[in-house]
């Protein structure tokens, strides 16, 4: 019963904030929503049990990557956004559109909803350490070039003119 | 006694993953050495990367080696995560040559760009190593791994001419729609591994054959989105919309390789997807395939029909060639996906090598992607005009060319299934299609020239044409021996069709 209540609190805090995220017009509030997102996906983590993935989110995605977002935006000075007729147009379009996706996907998930069970694993480091590297090390290890890609990606785009 | 080493990784696995390991080495290679070059001397980095897929290529023959001596079916390695069967072995083939012959024509078209920087090279090996990964992947996590590792590669290679406003937005639209469709392909596979609980396409395949009642809405969910991922990566209607902005924007080199590897790709992607997790959801599946691949073939080939700019045309002529291999797909039988494999074979070599021409009238101010700028280039250069002839006649499925066989065995599928209302939509838009292609060919032929400066192919460009014109006309005239010749490779089609179809 508890577990339902603090599920239905979290669940909807998530999705408030996630939309409040698209609401703002200015970046910095973006960002902080986007914090209260993560936050709470963390906690919703927690109630499945999965220790180990609730803390990472919130040292990785609300700690560290946030910051980036915020150093990045405070950097180019981004102001307030504006409206554009294209961006009318999207929303007049956009939002009924949106609505009709989830109610098809509420009826969807509402009709074939069973309890499926999330077998015996536990959300502890040492379980998640043994599929990283036993299970999952190649993906694990293509993560690595993923990564070394992204990296590079950036240099290239960035680069200045030398020529 | 198993050392503790052991249980992660051994010998074996690391045996099975060799060509990709020595891609991700010779990559870091090419990156070290391009410090070390002098501003004058990038031609080196081109070099290394070429020798990284020879040494990839050796060690992929020794997988295949090992594979045909065992008479075995498939090895799988790293706990089951990656398996290198006759058709991932095919299609890594098929990546090995398309990324060299895209290495010949991209040297002397990145210095005219002066963009000639060795990070091109090493994105280039990445993302063969991402396509790799997609080919021979057995597990949905190594599968998306593999698909975003060549995404990001592709976006960063499509946005390479900082200088040219076409290729950074090109490139941005292209992260953008990707990154989606991306999302949309992992919520599919996420909704696949909640309802069947395990990460191994075979599994999942099993697993939701024996599903309750209940959770078929949820099931049909997962289709939809999974396919509509799919879609997009093939560049099938209606999904279709970044094609022609990124083929035109990308350094035309690029725009052969996205539409060439990078579909193989995909399509390795879908046929492990298919063949595998989605094998006996066939009844969802079929009627969302039969009406995606006639509005492909609608959509691309008449908006092909209409267009001005080369490297335009031929991205929806693309989109319409995908149109024909979902029909393999629609036909799903052993001729079918034997057509897909041998279509997306031959289209290897006659795209890349149209594109090969369209890199040629790239000149120091002359960006030459417009058909105007091909006009006249039977009296400039009779040779690569001539090529062009043969690539283009074999896109549009004329025989004695290469391109007849990709059309002629999805023809029969489609026969052999009884589904001769599409085979005679096909042949309509094969009509079509020449329509767009004796255009081009009238422009070279029959206008005069437009401007009066030479055209003078570099060597390795050159080289790539007569590589590419040679299989074209050769798998054309002798498909047999050609298959005789390639007899290892060529089985693992059929091989793998039983294998799948049983």
């Amino acid at each position: 019963m508890m577990h339902t209540v603090l599920f239905i609190i979290f669940a909807v805090v998530c999705v408030a904030a996630a939309i409040n995220l698209l609401a703002q017009r200015h970046p910095i509030n973006s960002a902080l929503s986007l914090i209260v997102v993560m936050g709470s996906l963390a906690l919703l983590y927690l109630l499945l049990g999965a220790e180990f993935v609730a803390a990472v989110q919130i040292i990785i995605y609300a700690g560290a990557i946030m910051v980036l977002f915020v150093f990045t935006i405070m950097l180019l000075n981004a102001g307030e956004e504006e409206l554009s007729k294209s961006s009318r147009v999207a929303i007049v379009f956009g939002v009924p559109a949106v609505a009709v996706i989830v109610a098809a996907l509420a009826y969807i998930l509402s009709r074939g909803a069973g309890t499926a069970a999330l077998g015996d694993f536990i959300g502890g480091p040492k379980e998640i350490g043994r599929l990283l590297f036993r299970d999952f090390l190649l993906p694990f290890e293509v993560t690595s070039v993923l990564i070394l890609i992204a990296i590079m990606g950036a240099v290239v785009l960035a680069r200045r003119e030398e020529r | 006694m198993q050392t503790f080493a052991a249980q992660f990784a051994n010998a074996h696995d690391l045996m099975v993953v060799m060509p990709m390991v020595m891609l991700t080495l010779f990559a870091c290679g090419v990156l070290i050495i391009d410090l070390l070059l002098p501003a004058g001397d990038k031609r080196w980095n081109a070099a290394t990367a070429a020798l990284g897929l020879l040494f990839a290529g050796g060690s992929l023959w020794r997988v295949q080696a090992t594979l045909a001596h065992q008479g075995m079916l498939g090895v799988s390695a790293f706990n089951g995560s990656v398996v290198m069967d006759p058709m991932a072995i095919f299609f890594c083939w098929l990546f090995l040559i398309a990324t060299g012959i895209t290495i010949l024509i991209s040297v002397r078209y990145m210095e005219i760009e002066q963009e000639d920087h060795g990070e091109y090279y090493a994105l280039m090996l990445f993302s063969v190593v991402g396509m790799m990964c997609m080919a021979s992947g057995k597990d949905i996590v190594l599968l998306f791994i593999g698909l975003e590792l060549m995404a990001i590669s592709t976006y960063v290679l499509v946005g390479f001419l900082r200088r040219d406003k076409r290729s950074n937005e090109a490139a941005l639209k292209y992260l953008l729609l990707g990154a989606f469709s991306s999302g949309i392909f992992a919520y599919g596979l996420s909704l696949m591994y909640g309802l069947s609980g395990t990460t191994d396409v075979t599994l999942i395949g099993r697993r939701l054959a024996g599903l309750p009642e209940s959770s078929h809405p949820i099931l049909m969910l997962a289709v939809v989105t999974t396919l509509a991922g799919l879609f997009f990566k093939i560049a099938a209607v209606p999904f279709h919309q970044w094609a022609p902005d990124a083929y035109e924007g990308a350094p035309t080199a690029i725009t052969g390789f996205m539409s060439v590897a990078g579909k193989a790709a995909a399509w390795a992607l879908l046929l492990r997807i298919f063949a595998f997790a989605l094998r006996y959801e066939q009844t969802i599946w079929m009627p969302m395939v039969i009406a995606v691949a006639v509005m492909t073939l609608t959509g691309g080939n008449l908006a092909a029909m209409t267009q001005n700019n080369l490297k335009r045309l031929l991205a929806y002529s693309s989109i319409a060639h995908v149109g024909y291999m979902l029909l393999g797909l629609v036909a799903w039988n052993e001729t079918g996906i034997k057509g897909i494999l041998v279509y997306l074979l031959v289209y290897t070599f006659m795209n890349l090598g149209a594109f090969a021409v369209i890199v040629s009238l790239r000149r120091r101010d002359l960006i030459g992607d417009e058909i105007d700028d091909i006009a006249g280039l039977w009296f400039k250069r009779p040779v690569e005009a001539l090529l062009m002839v043969i690539f283009l006649l074999s896109l549009g499925g004329i025989p004695p060319l290469a391109g007849f066989y990709g059309k002629y065995f999805i023809f029969l599928s489609l026969i052999e299934t009884g589904h001769y209302v599409l085979a005679s939509l096909a042949v309509f838009y094969i009509a079509v299609s020449l329509y767009y292609y004796l255009r081009i060919i009238n422009a070279m032929l029959m206008r005069p020239a437009l401007d009066a400066e030479p055209i003078q192919p570099a060597f390795g460009l050159r080289l790539a044409l007569w590589v590419t014109a040679l299989a074209t006309v050769g798998i054309g005239l002798f498909p047999e021996i050609f298959i005789r010749a390639a007899a290892w490779t060529m089985t693992a089609p059929r091989a793998v069709t039983q294998a799948f179809l049983r």
